[in-house]
């Protein structure tokens, strides 16, 4: 008897938690929903399939970001470490004149030795997240400007380059349905973190980690190792943003990238992750990165100043926090 | 003289079904140093925190100075004058003496714009020297002993002007000669009129300081005696109570000739653990007593690997280990259940079956490093049924299911794992009395499976109704080995956990 009411209860629970799930794709829905029609030009194809090309640069980084959020921990490196990574990129491509391919894969490393290294200042030296990764941050856009002579690297002798991010492979198989290859990568990279944090050993970890680290440490889980394989999951994700940023502007800009880190995070955070950890999804994270490009992309076409749609996009970050903590003193 | 500073009389206090303090009474009167004791658990601090304001009484009354108080919180205490010294000291280590005894009440110049520190650093060595004690009030309070720390704190207590002062445990971190000090500065408390509450495991310290004594037991008051007219093992009976029921002492035969499972061997850290050894056989449950501090916590994470040591080895099947951390102590087969299941036992946040999991994933990986969940769900579906945790199913997060039910959950969990060496650091901690005959059933089956099982309680009666062997520590030492036989008492356990050394 007394179990049945439980086993009620918790349904009842599943079901609430499952419809704050929705919570945030109803406001992206809504956003959407309000912008077409305060504009006729928002609800276009081209409009659209803007808003997801200018998503899948942060979006990218913020499926990485959402990692170390989700132990717990923060990587305010992946602003700077993806600009890195299009320099190193631009190195290995136009300098040294390596193929494209082996050039991108030389890119992802960058991106994944940096994350190593700050997974190994974290979890061996016990620095703590917020400072290893700031210094981090601040030795990638060092060395960007450093590697690069300060002078942007062009992919202009690599035609091929440009179509990573600009391409339509999706245009060539379907007439008419030209979406960039930047926004399938965005997807696809998606898919394969949603599958890394919830299918996976390591995604697993990562929730016990950020759930409760000592315990987690007490049940014989060696979460040193994990934590520095969790940080350099993050720096491969800054990587693949690097490659689509450099695809896109057909060079690597040495002095970009300062301040994405905090646009991801903002993106992590509307997306209903927790930045106390042990609780996150990256379809949220995706939703929150799509909430913040539709309320700047629909703002401008209001002809909002671009300096007050960033005061909008704090405000939005403001109440989507609030909205979860509500949540949360109702649950407890 | 005759009225006393503090009376409390019929308080009552309740926990979230827990009934803390029964019908309490406490008396206090100025110029006397009352110590208040009993076993861990007794209601010696919430009946603390009641007078300190810190809990809110359920029931009863409390005067002070012939007048009916309400303690509604720490500031109503505070301006009373009632002062506590913690265990764990409060003071600001980077701030100056003088800064911390006037923390909240600094002296002020110009229109209280700016803080006087001359002033202040005045009145400061003005108290110290009240209390004979030669500290320059502008020493960083880090650069202080332990010692000296608290009796700064007792000097900021003092400078509130306390009537009433609780000491808890204030020799627990002092060395001979600190503590003599100590004695000293009590002295002059005494003489100024201050009521000393002095809570404290040391018996000989009660017999020395001490005027009366008074003795809780499960949240009951028990009695008040005279110290000079009370022995040692009188004061220790009232508090163990020689009439709880002490069910069958557990079968030991042939519990001698079974193989060593795993040997101790020197285990030393620093000023926490002085050359500990014992063993434990197959299918043992060897009980670890001794009082709060004791080390008992201790050792256990220092055998597991969850803080380094200084010396020592740890035998398992043999073999010599290397331990370095707790995902070693595992691959070796050795479980640890921590008296704090919120902080190190679980995953409150988490399901049940990601608990059951959690110390053995790998196990569970299929193909391509993904999760094999269904498999996961079997498993935890098994523990739920032969552990019979009450849970409405596998997907409920921790947090929703009682002490008792989290605990065999986390029993589950090594059990997946297959360790063989489980310790559990207080097992029963939290767990409502139904549930303690279940956890304790389940001890002695995993024992007689063949499980090699440390138990470490503050609870004598559970020591002694589960062990086949006892350990008694005191201080990071092993002060004390028995056979659980019918020689096996209470007080005899009591008195080698009471067995100081300089």
């Amino acid at each position: 008897m007394r179990n049945t009411v439980l086993a009620e209860a918790t349904s009842k629970f599943a079901v609430k938690s499952g419809l704050q799930q929705l919570l945030a794709f109803g406001s992206l829905i809504l956003l959407v929903l309000f912008f077409s029609i305060a504009s006729s030009n928002f609800f276009h194809f081209s409009n659209l399939v803007g808003i997801l090309l200018s998503t899948a640069v942060i979006g990218v980084l913020a499926l990485g970001s959402t990692f170390v959020i989700v132990t717990g921990g923060i990587d305010l490196s992946v602003g700077t470490v993806m600009t890195l990574c299009s320099v190193m990129t631009g190195v290995f491509i136009t300098m040294w004149g390596l193929p494209v391919p082996v050039g991108i894969i030389g890119g992802l490393l960058t991106g994944a030795l940096c994350g190593m290294l700050s997974g190994l200042a974290i979890a061996r030296l016990g620095i703590p997240p917020f400072i290893a990764t700031l210094a981090m941050m601040m030795i990638a856009k060092g060395l960007a400007l450093v590697i690069s002579g300060t002078k942007p690297v062009y992919f202009t002798d690599t035609p091929v380059f440009m179509k990573i991010s600009q391409g339509s492979i999706l245009g060539a198989m379907i007439p008419g349905f030209d979406i960039p290859n930047a926004v399938l990568i965005f997807f696809l990279a998606a898919i394969v973190g949603s599958i890394l944090l919830s299918r996976t050993i390591v995604g697993r970890y990562n929730f016990a980690i950020g759930s409760n680290e000592e315990a987690t440490r007490l049940s014989g889980v060696n979460v040193r190792a994990w934590k520095i394989v969790i940080y350099t999951i993050t720096g491969l994700f800054t990587g693949i943003a690097g490659i689509l940023m450099a695809s896109r502007l057909n060079s690597a800009q040495p002095s970009l990238g300062m301040g994405y880190e905090l646009e991801a995070i903002a993106a992590v955070v509307i997306g209903g992750t927790s930045l106390s950890g042990g609780k996150g999804t990256i379809i949220g994270t995706v939703i929150g990165a799509l909430i913040m490009s539709v309320l700047t992309n629909g703002l401008r076409i209001l002809s909002v100043p671009q300096e007050w749609q960033t005061v909008v996009v704090g405000f939005v970050i403001l109440l989507a926090v609030y909205a979860d903590i509500l949540r949360r003193r109702k649950a407890a | 003289m005759d009225q006393p500073v503090v009376r409390m009389e019929g308080i009552e206090k309740h926990f979230a079904g827990v009934h803390a303090l029964k019908d309490c009474r406490f008396e206090l009167r100025a110029g006397e140093v009352h110590a208040l004791v009993g076993e861990n658990g007794a209601g010696k601090s919430t009946m603390m925190k009641v007078l300190t304001g810190v809990y809110r009484k359920d029931g009863g009354r409390i005067w002070y100075r012939g007048m009916e108080v309400d303690i509604e919180d720490t500031r109503a205490a505070q301006r009373l004058g009632i002062g506590m010294i913690h265990q764990e000291l409060n003071l600001a280590q980077d701030l100056t003496v003088a800064q911390n005894i006037f923390i909240g009440k600094e002296p002020r110049k110009f229109l209280r714009f700016l803080l006087d520190d001359k002033e202040m650093n005045r009145q400061a060595a003005l108290l110290l020297g009240q209390m004979k004690l030669d500290i320059d009030p502008t020493t960083p309070v880090a650069r202080l002993t332990v010692a000296k720390q608290q009796m700064v704190e007792i000097v900021k207590a003092i400078s509130y002007d306390s009537q009433v002062l609780i000491m808890d445990e204030p020799t627990a971190a002092l060395s001979d000669s600190e503590i003599e000090e100590l004695f000293r500065m009590i002295g002059r408390l005494k003489e100024k009129g201050v009521g000393i509450v002095y809570i404290s495991h040391r018996m000989a310290e009660l017999k020395r300081i001490t005027d009366r004594i008074t003795v809780m037991r499960d949240g009951a008051y028990i009695d008040t005696v005279q110290t000079a007219e009370t022995s040692i093992d009188r004061i220790i009976a009232m508090m163990v109570g020689r009439d709880i029921y002490q069910p069958a002492k557990p079968d030991r035969k042939d519990a001698e000739r079974r193989e060593t499972v795993l040997e101790v061997r020197g285990l030393t850290r620093h000023s926490v653990l002085r050359d500990i050894s014992f063993t434990l056989r197959k299918g043992e449950i060897l009980g670890v007593a001794g009082l709060v501090g004791a080390g008992r916590t201790e050792m256990a994470r220092a055998i597991f690997g969850a803080d380094p040591i200084d010396a020592g080895e740890i035998w398992i099947h043999g073999r010599k280990a290397r331990i370095t951390g707790p995902h070693q102590a595992v691959r070796h087969g050795i479980g640890y259940l921590s008296e704090d299941r919120k902080h190190f036992g679980c995953l409150l946040e988490m399901d049940v079956k990601t608990n059951v999991a959690l110390a053995s994933l790998n196990r569970f990986v299929s193909g391509f490093g993904f999760m094999n969940d269904r498999r996961i769900a079997e498993v935890s579906d098994q523990v739920i049924e032969e552990l019979r945790v009450k849970t409405p199913g596998n997907g409920q997060r921790l947090k929703f299911l009682s002490g008792g039910n989290q605990q065999k959950v986390i029993i589950g969990k090594w059990l997946t794992r297959d360790c063989d060496i489980l310790i559990f650091d207080e097992p029963t901690r939290g767990i409502d009395i139904g549930a303690k005959s279940e956890i304790y059933k389940l001890l002695e089956s995993l024992a007689a499976e063949g499980k090699s099982i440390i138990m470490i309680s503050s609870e004598l009666p559970e020591v002694l109704r589960l062990s086949h062997r006892i350990i008694v520590m005191c201080e990071g030492r092993i002060t004390g080995e028995l056979i659980n036989d019918q020689h096996a008492t209470q007080e005899k356990i009591m008195t080698y956990a009471t067995d100081r050394v300089g």
